[in-house]
C-alpha cells in the first residue's frame, strides 16, 4: 500500500486520472466533493481486478472464485470495522448508501414507536435524512420536532436541550452539514440524547471525508456513510449499528443471504451482519470501499483536514473580496463547503457560466431546502473542496466568479 | 413565418458568434431585455418547478394562433426561454406539435435541455406542446 510521509498534493494529483480531463475545452476543476468525491487509482485498479480475477457469488459457493471473493468482502468490512473502531465487524452492515442505511433503521423502529414518542431531527439535514423520520411519524404516530439553527447555520444547543424529555425516542443529525459545512457538536448531543434514554443516529455522509469517526468513543447508537464521498465507488455505504441495537430491529428486506432456516411455514433469519443483507450485495463496491479507506487512511486524516482548512480560509478570505458576494454558514466550527450567493444574481446562472469554464461547483437547494428556506433564498452555489484541491484552482474559481459576474450583472 | 424558418433564421445568428462567452452575453441580454409574462400569471397555477430554476408558462388563443408568454427566475434561462417564444408562439397548434427542438442543438445550446439540468426548460418543451395540442383539439 501507499505509504505518504508527507502531504504533496502535486503527488496526490497524480492518483486521480479524471483531474486530467478537460471540460468545455478547460482543465477540469472540481469543486463539487461534497456530492461525490473522485476515484484514486488504487480503488479503480480493484475494481478492474474484482471484476478480472474473483467475480463471483460470495457466502455460498464451495469453489475457489466464491472464496476468495468472500474473503475479500470481509476483509473490506473488516477494514471498515477498523476505521470506525467499531466493537465488532458485524455491527457493520454493508448497504447501498447512506440513504439505504437511515431507511432501513426508520424502517425498523416502526415497530417501536408509538403515539406518545417524539423524533427530534436538526434544522440542517439533507432530505434524505427528514422524509424517512416523516414517513416514520405517518407510519406509527410519533410526532417530529425540529432542533432549530442560527444565522450562521449553527444548532441551537439551548434549543435542543429544552426538546429532549422521557418523550424523545430517536434524534437524527447530521455530523457535517452538506449545504452549509457546519460541523455539529455530536459527541455533546449523543450525551444529552442518552440521558433521557434517546438513540441516536448521525448522518456521516459528509463527515466521512474529512475526520475519522470513532463509533465508541461518540457511543453513538447508529452512524451512516456513503463510499462515494470518500473516494469510493457509488452504490456502497455503511450502516454502523451498535450490537444491541441490531439484534431489537427487525431485518429490512427479505430475500437470500439473511436467512437461517426456510419453510413455508416459518422463516428464521441468519445473524449480524447477514440479516440486514438481503440478497447479493455491491460485492466488488465493498472490497474498493476498503481499499478507499485504506487510500485516505495512507494519506492520513489529519493532514487532510489541515491542508483542506487551509483551502477553505484561503477561499473564504478570496470570495469575501468580491463585492456583493455573501456566504451562507458561518459557523466556527466548518469543513471545507464555501455556499454562497452574488447580489442580484440567481446561483444558476453562475453555476452554468462556471462551467462554461471548466469548473464543477453545486447550484441548487443541496437537498435541504428547509436551510433555504431560513435564509429566504432559492438556493445557492456550494464549493466544496477535497484534498487533491489547490490554492490555484480557488484562484481560477475566484477569477470565474467574477467574470460571471461581470457578464450576468 | 414558419417555425422552421425562425429556427433556420437563430441557426444563421448564432452562427456569427466566435465563442461561448458571445453566445452566453447574447442569451443574457435578451433574458435582460425582453418582457415575457404578465405578473398576473407569475403564480403556482402556471409554475414549472425545477430543482435549479423555476419557470412560468401561459398560453392563450389570437385567432388560430397560440400565443405563450413565460418567464424564469434565472437569466440564463430567461434567454433560452425568449428563444423558444420567438420559435413556437403566434403559430398554428398543428405547428407546433409537428415541430421539433434539434435547432437547439445546432445553437449549442443542448445542454439546457438535458433532464439532469432541472431548470425546468424540459418541461416547458413539454408544456408548449400540451396546450397545442389542447387547442388543437378545440379547433377540431
Amino acid at each position: 500500500m501507499l505509504n505518504y510521509n508527507k502531504f504533496d498534493v502535486d503527488k496526490i494529483r497524480e492518483d486521480f486520472p479524471i483531474l486530467n480531463r478537460e471540460v468545455n475545452g478547460k482543465p477540469l476543476i472540481y469543486f463539487d466533493n461534497a456530492a461525490t468525491s473522485q476515484t484514486p487509482k488504487q480503488v479503480i485498479d480493484v475494481i478492474v481486478d474484482y471484476y478480472s480475477n474473483y467475480n463471483a457469488n460470495i457466502h455460498r459457493g464451495v469453489h475457489t472464485l466464491s472464496q476468495e471473493a468472500t474473503d475479500l468482502y470481509e476483509q473490506a468490512r473488516l477494514k471498515i470495522q477498523k476505521h470506525f473502531n467499531a466493537k465488532f465487524n458485524h455491527e457493520i452492515i454493508l448497504t447501498s448508501g447512506t440513504t439505504h442505511s437511515i431507511n432501513l433503521i426508520a424502517n425498523g423502529f416502526s415497530t417501536l414507536l408509538g403515539e406518545k414518542d417524539e423524533v427530534l431531527v436538526s434544522a440542517l439535514e439533507h432530505h434524505s435524512n427528514i422524509v424517512p423520520w416523516q414517513m416514520l411519524c405517518e407510519r406509527t404516530g410519533a410526532t417530529l420536532k425540529v432542533i432549530p439553527m442560527n444565522e450562521n447555520g449553527e444548532l441551537i444547543m439551548s434549543a435542543y436541550e429544552a426538546l429532549l424529555s422521557e418523550h424523545t425516542k430517536l434524534v437524527f443529525v447530521n455530523h457535517i452539514s452538506n449545504a452549509l459545512g457546519t460541523i455539529n457538536p455530536i459527541a455533546e448531543m449523543i450525551k444529552k440524547a442518552h440521558q433521557v434514554g434517546a438513540a441516536v443516529l448521525i448522518d456521516g455522509a459528509q463527515s466521512c471525508p474529512h475526520v475519522q469517526p470513532d463509533v465508541q468513543a461518540l457511543d453513538v447508537d447508529f452512524y451512516v456513510a456513503s463510499a462515494h464521498k470518500m473516494c469510493g465507488p457509488t452504490g456502497i455505504g455503511l450502516l454502523y449499528g451498535k450490537e444491541e441495537w441490531l439484534n431489537k430491529l427487525p431485518p429490512y428486506q427479505g430475500g437470500g443471504e439473511m436467512i437461517d432456516e426456510v419453510t413455508f411455514e416459518k422463516t428464521t433469519y441468519a445473524g449480524l451482519p447477514h440479516k440486514f443483507e438481503a440478497g447479493t450485495p455491491n460485492i466488488c463496491g465493498g472490497i474498493a470501499f476498503g481499499t478507499a479507506v485504506d487510500y485516505m487512511t495512507a494519506i492520513g486524516f489529519d493532514a487532510i483536514a489541515t491542508y483542506e482548512h487551509e483551502l477553505l480560509e484561503y477561499a473564504t478570505d478570496k470570495l469575501l473580496q468580491i463585492e456583493g458576494l455573501k456566504i451562507y454558514g458561518t459557523a466556527k466550527e466548518k469543513t471545507s463547503v464555501i455556499s454562497f450567493n452574488i447580489e442580484g444574481i440567481h446561483p444558476y446562472d453562475i453555476g452554468t457560466i462556471l462551467d462554461k469554464m471548466g469548473i464543477a461547483v453545486r447550484t441548487g437547494h443541496h437537498c435541504a431546502q428547509p436551510i433555504m428556506d431560513f435564509y429566504k433564498i432559492p438556493g445557492t452555489i456550494r464549493a466544496s473542496f477535497a484534498f487533491y484541491n489547490t490554492k490555484a484552482e480557488i484562484d481560477a474559481l475566484v477569477e470565474g466568479v467574477k467574470k460571471a459576474k461581470m457578464m450576468l450583472l | 413565418m414558419t417555425i422552421a424558418e425562425i429556427q433556420d433564421e437563430i441557426i444563421d445568428e448564432f452562427s456569427m458568434f466566435d465563442d461561448w462567452e458571445e453566445r452566453y452575453q447574447y442569451m443574457i441580454d435578451l433574458g435582460k431585455t425582453l418582457p415575457l409574462i404578465d405578473e398576473q400569471y407569475k403564480t403556482e397555477d402556471y409554475i414549472i418547478r425545477g430543482c435549479q430554476s423555476k419557470v412560468w408558462v401561459h398560453a392563450e388563443m389570437n385567432a388560430d394562433k397560440v400565443i405563450f408568454t413565460a418567464d424564469s427566475d434565472a437569466i440564463i434561462t430567461k434567454g433560452i426561454i425568449a428563444i423558444l417564444i420567438r420559435v413556437f408562439s403566434d403559430q398554428h397548434p398543428k405547428d407546433i406539435i409537428e415541430s421539433h427542438t434539434e435547432f437547439i442543438d445546432q445553437i449549442g445550446l443542448k445542454e439546457h435541455l438535458s433532464p439532469t439540468r432541472a431548470n425546468g426548460l424540459v418541461s416547458m418543451i413539454k408544456q408548449i406542446k400540451m396546450y397545442a395540442i389542447a387547442y388543437q383539439t378545440q379547433l377540431n
